[in-house]
């Protein structure tokens, strides 16, 4: 979980991912989109992936991967992205970050 | 009713040896060959009666009371052993009663019985057994005959039945013989009689499974078929049935998608009359709040459905021809129906309008998104499918990299009904949002020209099915 979180909050935007996972892929791609550039780490090419998995699922993260944080904040994984991308929250939420600027 | 069958002799003497009942009529209607239900009404109005006022039942092996044979019988495909069979010399009745006023009793009974044979009634069978338990005691006292051939099918029991009507009225005049000759003979031939009646049985019992088999296919087909019609589908082979997990999940989808369809034109038709009649906007929103409520709904349904058989909703076949040409990750794309939207909902504020083109927008960019994921998954399939590369481990090698290969891969397939999820998500959000943009007024108008460009739709592909080909 320290882990998690330290991880998170290096940068604005940062995705949690695993490379089997192409859900991931989406929403990364989504990001990279918006013009936001997320750290993008992967638990299965990570020492503590098992650890961090865990953790990510105890935040409530279901699937556990995509799990996103902006701003430190954990947001939620590919539904809850989906859902926030739609009703304009989630662009909001990266420029408050200052992950995007327009 | 149907036809009816005279088993005995009734104005006969059989009449005389308690058998009334045994002439009774069983009324046996023409549904009966299909249809159980009849069949075991007739088990149990009739077998009972037979078994009842039937004198020589306790000659019959026929473990015990009348309940217990009635319940064994209603188990269909099975027939009671009705015990030591005696059957001789039966050959020279037929001939030396042609002219009694049997025989025309006789053939009528023979052509009934051979068409409730034919149509595998168990109580065909059980009629027979019946006649064997009959001619059991009559031959008792035989006198001596020549043995009949033994070679038991259901043409001999309809020979032995309605021989046996012959024996019933020449019984009194046999009844003083003494049983000498035949008891060693009579007994081989009680115990091959039991044997070819046993195989006669089975055979029955296996014919009647294949046609009940053979019927629950053909009312899946005529499901299949009705589905398919519904959406228009040209059927050119048969029902698929090695699946029948998944072709069940398909099938219900279908079926309640149909439902859901139905429901939708309903409301649709309320909100269309609520508008055209003025309204006021408390009554439009309730309408307009159970047809999104009813848009949930669907998306539930897909849930399940993607669960239970995800490539039956990416296939689209649960669409319209015309429908599925539009297809994006099992429906519809929320953009493109945004883009139809715009021009019909003016006028429109300016945060109106900014808000359906930003909404338009993301629900581009998030289509993007997921079709690139998409993407990313059927290349990583294709690559996991393709490397075969023969290890130099021999053959073992090989199918352990095979089996290998098809895990992985099935790991990726278990992926799809993720995307599906979210592309419904996707949809579901888009028209949430879109309707806390607009207005009352302007969502009903919204929700009724979203309804009539997917019916149009729906339209053009009946009669592009419907076209003259030459």
């Amino acid at each position: 979980m320290d882990r998690v979180k330290d991880l998170a909050s290096k940068k604005a935007a940062v995705i949690f991912t695993k490379s089997s996972c192409y859900m991931c892929h989406s929403i990364t791609q989504l990001f990279y989109e918006l013009g936001a550039s997320p750290a993008v780490h992967e638990l299965d090419n990570d020492v503590y992936g098992r650890e961090m998995e865990r953790a990510l699922r105890s935040l409530g993260c279901n699937p556990s991967v995509p799990a996103v944080f902006i701003g430190g904040k954990f947001v939620g994984s590919s539904k809850d992205v989906i859902s926030l991308h739609v009703d304009g929250s989630l662009k909001q939420m990266l420029m408050a970050a200052r992950a995007i600027w327009f | 009713m149907g036809s009816r069958i005279r088993v005995g002799v009734e104005d006969e003497k059989g009449a005389q040896r308690g058998m009334p009942s045994f002439n009774s009529e069983l009324p046996i209607s023409n549904s009966c060959y299909t249809e159980g239900n009849a069949i075991d009404t007739f088990h149990v109005s009739d077998f009972g009666a037979f078994g009842q006022s039937y004198r020589l039942e306790d000659a019959v092996d026929l473990s015990g009371n009348p309940d217990s044979v009635f319940n064994s019988l209603k188990v269909s495909g099975q027939t009671i052993s009705p015990g030591p069979v005696r059957i001789s010399a039966l050959d020279k009745l037929p001939t030396s009663l042609d002219n009694s006023p049997l025989t025309n009793q006789t053939q009528l009974y023979r052509l009934r019985l051979t068409k409730l044979q034919s149509s595998n009634l168990g109580s065909g069978t059980i009629l027979s057994g019946h006649t064997e338990n009959q001619e059991e005691s009559v031959m008792a006292d035989a006198s001596p005959r020549t043995d009949i051939s033994t070679d038991v099918d259901t043409d001999d029991k309809n020979q032995r039945f309605d021989q046996n009507q012959s024996l019933v009225a020449v019984g009194s005049d046999s009844s003083d013989r003494s049983k000498d000759k035949s008891d060693q003979k009579t007994l081989r031939r009680l115990a091959q009689n039991r044997e070819a009646a046993r195989k006669s049985r089975l055979r029955k019992k296996a014919y009647v499974q294949q046609l009940e088999s053979s019927r629950l296919k053909l009312t899946q087909l005529e499901q299949e078929l009705q589905r398919a019609r519904q959406q228009g589908v040209f059927i050119s082979s048969s029902g698929e049935q090695t699946h029948s997990l998944s072709g069940n999940g398909a099938m219900q989808f279908d079926a309640e998608y149909a439902r859901w369809l139905e429901e939708q034109n309903r409301q649709i038709n309320e909100l269309r009359a609520a508008v055209n009649s003025h309204a006021s906007d408390t009554e439009l929103r309730m309408i307009v709040d159970g047809i999104l409520a009813h848009y949930d709904e669907i998306f539930r349904l897909k849930g399940v459905a993607a669960k239970a058989d995800v490539f039956h909703l990416l296939s689209g076949m649960w669409k319209t021809p015309a429908e599925r040409c539009f297809l994006w990750l099992g429906g519809f794309r929320s953009s493109e129906l945004l883009k139809l939207l715009v021009s019909q909902l003016e006028p429109l504020t300016e945060q109106q309008l900014m808000g359906i083109t930003n909404l338009q927008q993301s629900s581009q960019q998030a289509e993007d998104a997921l079709s690139q994921g998409m993407e990313a998954l059927q290349q990583s399939l294709a690559e996991t499918l393709s490397t075969g590369a023969p290890s130099s481990s021999g053959s073992s090698g090989n199918v352990a990299n095979y089996m290998g290969q098809m895990a992985m891969a099935m790991g990726k397939l278990g992926t799809l009904e993720g995307f599906i999820r979210q592309a419904d998500n996707l949809r579901q959000q888009t028209l949430q949002q879109m309707h806390r943009i607009l207005t009352t007024r302007q969502s009903a108008r919204a929700l009724l020209a979203i309804h009539d460009y997917f019916s149009r739709l729906r339209a053009l592909s009946s009669l592009w099915l419907a076209r003259p080909r030459d």
